[in-house]
C-alpha cells in the first residue's frame, strides 16, 4: 500500500526568481532535488500560474521546460500593471512575484527524495 | 584563459564591490577586464534629463565612487575597464575618468567612447515596430526625451583591439559589455556563433553582479548565504572555446553554486532557445552546469543562431505625475480602520472630481501581490488587529491634480478614521518607456578615443 502524497507549498521543494521587461514578467521555478522535477511538470502548469495572476489582468502565460536544469520558466504577459515606469503598485518591477508562484500547493509523493531539500523545508514537512 | 569580473550590476549597486574583483584579477597576474552595468530603462531617461539641464552631467552619478579606488590597479595590471556608465553622456563620463586618472597621477589614459546608440532625431518611430513584450501598454502619448538603441559588442571589441584601457558606452546590450573584451582577447570570429553565444552567456551571468554569487538569493533556512554584507562579485575564467568557470574572490561573502547560477541563468529570459541580443540569438537549452570546486561552477553548452534583423530601442518620454502618501493604523480593529481610510479617500476623489488613477495598499497584508483594484485585499479574512501602513498612489498628467489627491491623505489626520498617524507624502514626475524594433541599417555603432574627433 502506498502512502498518500504529502501536501506542501512549492516553496518547500523549489526556488525561483522573477524578472521584468516592459509589461512582461518572467518567473523561473527550479527544483532543489531533480527527483521533484516530475512534480513541477505535472502540477505547476501554465493554467495554475495564469489563475494566480488573473486579478492583475494577465493576458497569456507560456511555460518553458528545462529538464537539464530541473527548471521551468514562465513568461507572463501584462502582469505588471504598466511596469517599472508607470505602475501605481508598491513593487513596480514585480520582484516580489516569484514568491506568489512559490506559494502554490503541490502534492509530493512521500517516497520522493528528501535528500536535497533545505533544512526548514524538511522540518516543516514533518 | 581570460579573467573578466563584474564591478556593478545596476545603477545604485554597492560601490566597494569592484575592489575585491580587481584585486583578485590583478593577483593572477594575467590581465583581464572588469565591467560595470549601471544602466536601466529608467536610469537612461533620467540621465538624458540631467544632461539637458547641465551638459557636464547625465552619466552614472556614482562613477567616482566606483572607479577611483580601482583605476590605478587596473592600469598597472592591464585590466580593461568597460562600462555603460556613460549613460546619456559618455564623453562627460570619459572626462570624469580622465580627471580621476589625473588626480591619481596616472597620466593620460586611452579612453574609448562608443557612439551610435542615440537615435533621437535620426529615426522615424512610425516606421518601426513596437516590441511585443510591452503588451497592452498604451501608445506613446508624451514628449519624447530620448531614443536609444541597444548596440552590440563590436565597437567595444574594436576599441579594445585599438588599445583602449577604458571603454565608456551609453546604451549597449548588457552582455555585450562582457562579449566585447572576450572577442578582443581571443580574436573570435563574429560568424563563429557558438563562441559569440558563449561570450554572451558569460555576459548574461555577470551582468547583474552579485545576483549570481548569492545576492537576491538568501531565504533563511531554505537558501542560506554566508556573509551577505560582503558578497564577492562574480569573476568568469573564460577559455578560448567559450566555456568558463564562474567564481568570486577568496575571502568574500556570498556563494557560487548550481542554485545561484540557475536562478541567474533564467533571469529575464523569455524563450530559453532564443535569447535575442544584437550579436547573436542565444540558445541556453543545452547549457550544462557543474560544481567544479568550492564557489566554482563550470558553464558550457551555449548555442548560437543568427542575430535578429532589428535592434531593440528604448523610447523615453515624459509620463505622468506620481503621488504617494502613507498613513499607519495599529492595534485593535486596525484593519477595519485602514479599510475605512481607503474608502474615504476613494469617496473624496469622486466628490472633488479629481481626474487621477488611484490605488491603495495595506502594507502588512497583500500589497505587493495585489492589483490596482484591490481584489486580494477585498478577499482577506485575517485577524483585524495588527500594525498596518496604508499606502495610496495617484497618477495623472497634471501635477496639481496629483498634489490635490495627496493632500486628501494628509487630511485624514483630522477627518479620517481614529488613530491614524505618520503621514508621509511625495509627488514626482515620471519618465515612461516603450520599446521599438529599429532596422539595423539606421544604427551606426562606432567608437573614438576621448580627446579625438568622432
Amino acid at each position: 500500500m502506498t502512502a498518500a502524497p504529502r501536501r506542501t507549498k512549492l516553496h518547500a521543494i523549489a526556488h525561483g526568481r522573477s524578472g521584468d521587461k516592459g509589461n512582461r514578467l518572467n518567473v523561473n521555478v527550479i527544483a532543489y532535488d531533480s527527483r521533484h522535477w516530475p512534480v513541477l511538470v505535472e502540477q505547476v502548469t501554465a493554467e495554475r500560474v495564469a489563475a494566480l495572476f488573473a486579478h492583475r489582468g494577465v493576458t497569456e502565460v507560456r511555460r518553458y521546460e528545462l529538464p537539464g536544469l530541473a527548471a521551468l520558466n514562465f513568461v507572463i504577459e501584462d502582469a505588471l500593471e504598466g511596469g517599472v515606469n508607470s505602475s501605481l503598485g508598491v513593487d513596480t518591477h514585480g520582484k516580489c512575484l516569484s514568491y506568489l508562484v512559490l506559494g502554490l500547493d503541490v502534492q509530493v509523493p512521500v517516497d520522493m527524495g528528501d535528500g536535497a531539500l533545505p533544512p526548514l523545508a524538511l522540518q516543516n514537512a514533518r | 584563459m581570460f579573467r573578466i569580473g563584474s564591478g556593478a550590476g545596476f545603477s545604485g549597486d554597492r560601490v566597494d564591490a569592484p575592489q575585491s574583483v580587481v584585486a583578485a584579477i590583478a593577483a593572477a597576474g594575467e590581465g583581464g577586464a572588469v565591467v560595470f552595468e549601471t544602466l536601466g530603462e529608467r536610469t537612461l531617461a533620467l540621465g538624458q534629463i540631467a544632461r539637458r539641464h547641465d551638459s557636464t552631467r547625465g552619466y552614472e552619478p556614482l562613477l567616482d565612487d566606483l572607479i577611483e579606488p580601482i583605476l590605478a590597479q587596473c592600469v598597472a595590471s592591464g585590466i580593461t575597464v568597460v562600462g555603460n556608465f556613460g549613460q546619456a553622456n559618455p564623453p562627460a563620463a570619459a572626462a570624469a575618468i580622465q580627471a580621476i586618472a589625473d588626480r591619481l597621477g596616472l597620466g593620460p589614459l586611452r579612453i574609448a567612447i562608443v557612439t551610435g546608440d542615440d537615435l533621437l532625431g535620426r529615426v522615424d518611430l512610425n516606421a518601426t515596430q513596437r516590441w511585443d513584450g510591452d503588451g497592452r501598454l498604451p501608445e506613446l502619448d508624451g514628449d519624447i526625451i530620448a531614443i536609444n538603441a541597444y548596440l552590440g559588442a563590436r565597437p567595444i571589441a574594436d576599441a579594445i583591439k585599438a588599445g583602449a584601457q577604458v571603454v565608456v558606452t551609453g546604451r549597449v546590450a548588457d552582455p555585450a559589455l562582457v562579449l566585447g573584451p572576450l572577442v578582443a582577447h581571443f580574436g573570435w570570429d563574429w560568424a563563429d556563433l557558438d563562441r559569440i553565444a558563449a561570450g554572451t552567456l558569460a555576459g548574461h551571468l555577470l551582468e547583474c553582479g552579485s545576483q549570481v554569487t548569492g545576492g537576491f538569493f538568501a531565504d533563511p533556512g531554505y537558501k542560506d548565504v554566508p556573509d551577505i554584507a560582503n558578497i564577492g562579485f562574480p569573476i568568469a575564467e573564460v577559455e578560448a572555446d567559450g566555456s568558463f568557470v564562474l567564481t568570486k574572490a577568496a575571502g568574500t561573502g556570498g556563494l557560487v553554486d548550481l542554485r545561484t547560477v540557475k536562478e541567474q541563468l533564467l533571469y529575464e529570459i523569455h524563450d530559453p532557445a532564443a535569447y535575442l541580443t544584437p550579436d547573436v540569438t542565444l540558445d541556453i537549452t543545452q547549457v550544462s552546469l557543474e560544481q567544479a570546486g568550492p564557489d566554482r561552477v563550470r558553464v558550457r553548452g551555449a548555442k548560437g543562431h543568427a542575430a535578429p534583423p532589428a535592434l531593440k530601442a528604448t523610447v523615453s518620454y515624459y509620463g505622468d505625475w506620481l503621488g504617494e502618501a502613507e498613513i499607519s493604523y495599529a492595534g485593535a480593529n486596525a484593519l477595519a480602520r485602514a479599510r475605512l481610510a481607503i474608502t474615504t479617500i476613494h469617496d473624496r476623489i469622486i466628490r472633488r472630481g479629481l481626474p487621477v488613477r488611484h490605488r491603495a495598499d495595506v502594507i502588512g497584508t497583500v500589497s505587493a501581490f495585489d492589483s490596482d483594484h484591490g481584489d486580494l485585499l477585498a478577499d482577506l479574512t485575517d485577524s483585524h488587529a495588527g500594525d498596518y501602513r496604508v499606502r495610496f498612489a495617484f497618477g495623472a498628467g497634471s501635477q496639481r491634480d496629483v498634489e490635490r489627491a495627496v493632500q486628501e491623505v494628509n487630511a485624514l489626520y483630522c477627518c479620517g478614521p481614529a488613530g491614524g498617524g505618520g503621514v508621509r507624502q511625495s509627488v514626482r514626475p515620471r519618465v515612461r518607456t516603450l520599446s521599438h524594433l529599429v532596422p539595423r541599417h539606421l544604427v551606426e555603432a562606432d567608437f573614438h578615443f576621448a580627446g579625438t574627433q568622432s
